[in-house]
């Protein structure tokens, strides 16, 4: 440990380097800035953003990260937060759910309900929708591992409510390979994994066609410990892996790049995260076009949505958090985002209150409708700084997006968890930069109150009986539903994971009609494909 | 404080996938001398008691973020005392709310840690901790 014993008491100067390790000017003059490369809004390589007017056309969606407990419960928080005006649902999964267990395995015991809903069955699913219109919300999962699954899951419930899979939008995550890297939910090895991406993706498009079928996510490696330049890289680096898998399968690029869609944490650094989205578009747009040939303009667009907030926010005096988020909150604005998500100021520790999730609602609203700044489309664009900035963002994640093609590319990276390295010791750098007073986190390392104290007015308790709830009802299901059908549409499902040549989602969805389980579908591909063997480095 | 010969166990119980906290400071325990074994995710409390039993470690580091610390520390320190283990120290770090930590230190915790502890003290607490020993 070199760091030292104690640190100043009050923080420097900002320093002169961003924390992607830019090192900034005093003053960006016009010389520095190459005008060429900037071209208008709604145009390539979409520097300015994907459309010509901005927000005037439409906002960005307001989408709160929610649920817990059981299906009812999060149902009824579903149901106030559209009352307080969100526009798009956003389903939190608990992590049996996210992990491929039913309620009653060994694993999943302590963890039933807990960081979100269990879903464990269609009719999870169905009380979970109840009263809510599918074919005008639009609804976002976080799923990665059985992605499929649940996807399968609401096309069922969408089929049993006579909803047209049509008019159905919204997004499942389906993005495994960050999985590997930073998040966890992993749980086939990685080529089924890809494959079983490959048939969601392809099957979405034809069945969904306004539904985005993955969600590719630097949000975690993010959070994790990386610095925005790497987020976008190590993204980007994972999207070029899927192209390729679709490519691969003989899909048209210009048609399935429409339905791509990304997923990135905003931090505290206002004009790096403005930045890295201006970067991101053009690199994007830039490379769809160079390297896959891409001529058709709507798929070189990058849509994306963010989330503000994560680790950027501390449990130390938790109300500088809504500032944090509203600043968060602007940038994303100010970088072009097609959906936010602001993170409640009590989220980095709990569960939010229904108090922490208004507040965290009504920041989006008042950015959207009392600051002024969706006004005129890219507000910033030719700042010199913010021009500036963007080309040195761009250079910085084209130079790691080289590093891991040298490496040998994504996959390969991850399977040695050689990504996985890398991303903990910027974390360790994070955090020992923050212990020795580098890096300013108020409340944390400077300006601290001299005794710990509790600051919380309000603490969210889970309902303690949800998990039994949920797991009685599981066991009724089962005693209730056709076994011999759900075994027959497992066995159909079984035999097409041996074949390539075969799309599993008709059969995903077939099972979950027969109300097969979550863990009952994992357990029937485990049996064929096994299992994620982590790589354990340090 | 120094750990130089100390064995410890990072572990990850229950379904959790944040792994930052554990990686953070297994690296940062090897850089103060200690000689660390991390699991990986996703592992059950009697896996991570017979690991610790079979490496013959001083401690073992639990890091929960999922809120399922309560349960899975009582879990794990059944697991050690079952598995002859009961003298292995154990900490928990994490998203721990301030009011569970009566229930862990009787569940038989050590120690409890939090994200915006510095490194330094945490280390400095397990080497006290482990001197004591």
């Amino acid at each position: 440990m070199t760091q030292p014993s104690t640190i100043p008491s009050e923080p420097s100067q900002p320093s002169a380097h961003t924390p992607s390790g830019i090192a900034v000017p005093d003053v960006v003059t016009a010389d520095m800035v190459d005008a060429a490369k900037i071209g208008a809004p709604g145009q390539y390589p979409f520097t300015r953003g994907i459309f010509d007017n901005g927000y005037r056309g439409r906002l960005w969606t307001f989408r709160q990260y929610s649920g817990f407990g059981s299906a009812e419960e999060t149902n009824e928080r579903y149901k106030f937060l559209i009352a307080q005006g969100q526009t798009g649902l956003s389903v939190a999964l608990d992590l049996p759910t996210q992990c491929g267990y039913d309620p009653t395995a060994p694993m999943a015991s302590a963890e039933v309900g807990k960081v979100g809903v269990s879903l464990s069955n269609l009719a999870e699913a169905e009380l979970l929708f109840e009263g809510l219109d599918l074919a005008k919300l639009s609804t976002s999962f976080t799923i990665n591992g059985t992605a499929a699954i649940v996807y399968a899951m609401y096309l069922a419930v969408a089929d049993k409510r006579g909803v047209p899979r049509a008019k159905l939008t919204g997004t499942i995550q389906n993005d495994i390979l960050k999985e590997y890297v930073a998040r966890g939910t992993w749980i086939f090895p990685v080529r089924p994994s890809m494959r079983l991406i490959a048939d969601s993706i392809v099957y979405s498009n034809e069945q969904t066609p306004r539904f985005n079928p993955i969600s590719i996510a630097g949000a975690h490696v993010r959070d994790a410990g990386c610095t925005a330049a790497e987020e976008i890289a190590y993204t980007l680096a994972n999207a070029f892996a899927y192209v390729d898998e679709l490519v691969a399968r003989g899909g048209d690029p210009n048609a399935f790049a429409k339905r791509l869609s990304f997923f990135f944490y905003v931090h505290m650094d206002f004009f790096e995260e403005i930045c890295k989205f201006r970067a991101a578009r053009r690199y994007w747009a830039r490379q769809l076009k160079e390297r896959y040939g891409v001529t058709d303009e709507k798929a070189l667009m990058f849509r994306f949505g963010v989330v503000c907030g994560g680790s950027s926010l501390t449990a130390e005096q938790p109300y500088n958090n809504i500032v944090r988020v509203g600043i968060e909150n602007m940038a994303a604005v100010m970088g072009g985002a097609q959906s936010i998500f602001t993170c409640a100021f009590d989220e980095a520790f709990q569960i939010p209150t229904e108090t922490s999730a208004e507040i965290a609602l009504r920041t989006q609203q008042i950015v959207a409708y009392e600051s002024g700044i969706s006004r005129t489309v890219d507000p910033l664009g030719g700042s010199y700084y913010v021009e500036w900035l963007t080309d040195r963002m761009e250079e910085e994640m084209a130079k790691v997006i080289q590093e891991i093609d040298d490496y040998g590319g994504t996959v390969r990276a991850i399977e040695d968890g050689y990504l996985q390295m890398r991303i903990a010791r910027r974390a360790l750098e994070r955090k020992l930069d923050i212990d020795n007073g580098e890096r300013v986190v108020v409340g944390v390392n400077y300006f601290r109150h001299a005794e710990a104290r509790s600051e919380l007015g309000e603490v969210f308790r889970l309902d303690p009986a949800a998990a039994g709830k949920v797991v009685a009802r599981y066991q009724r299901v089962k005693d209730t539903r056709d076994n011999a059908l759900v075994e027959r549409t497992l066995a159909a499902l079984g035999h097409a994971a041996t074949r390539d040549d075969i799309n599993l989602m008709p059969l995903l969805v077939d099972c979950c009609h027969a109300y097969a389980t979550v863990g009952e579908m994992v357990d029937t591909l485990k049996q064929h494909w096994g299992e994620f063997q982590e790589p354990v480095r340090l | 404080m120094s750990l130089v010969g100390k064995r410890i166990l990072i572990a990850k119980p229950g379904l959790d996938g944040h792994d930052v906290g554990a990686k953070i400071i297994a690296l940062a325990l090897r850089d103060a001398g200690a000689e660390v074994i991390y699991t990986g995710l996703r592992k059950a409390p009697e896996y991570i008691a017979r690991i610790a039993v079979e490496e013959d470690v001083d401690a073992v580091g639990l890091s929960i973020l999922s809120g399922s610390h309560v349960q899975l520390v009582r879990e794990t320190m059944r697991c050690l005392r079952e598995a002859q283990g009961g003298n292995i120290k154990l900490f928990v770090g994490g998203t721990i709310p301030q009011e569970d930590a009566a229930a862990l230190l009787e569940a038989g915790a050590t120690g409890i840690f939090n994200a915006s502890q510095r490194i330094e003290d945490v280390i400095a607490e397990m080497g006290r901790q482990l001197a004591a020993s």
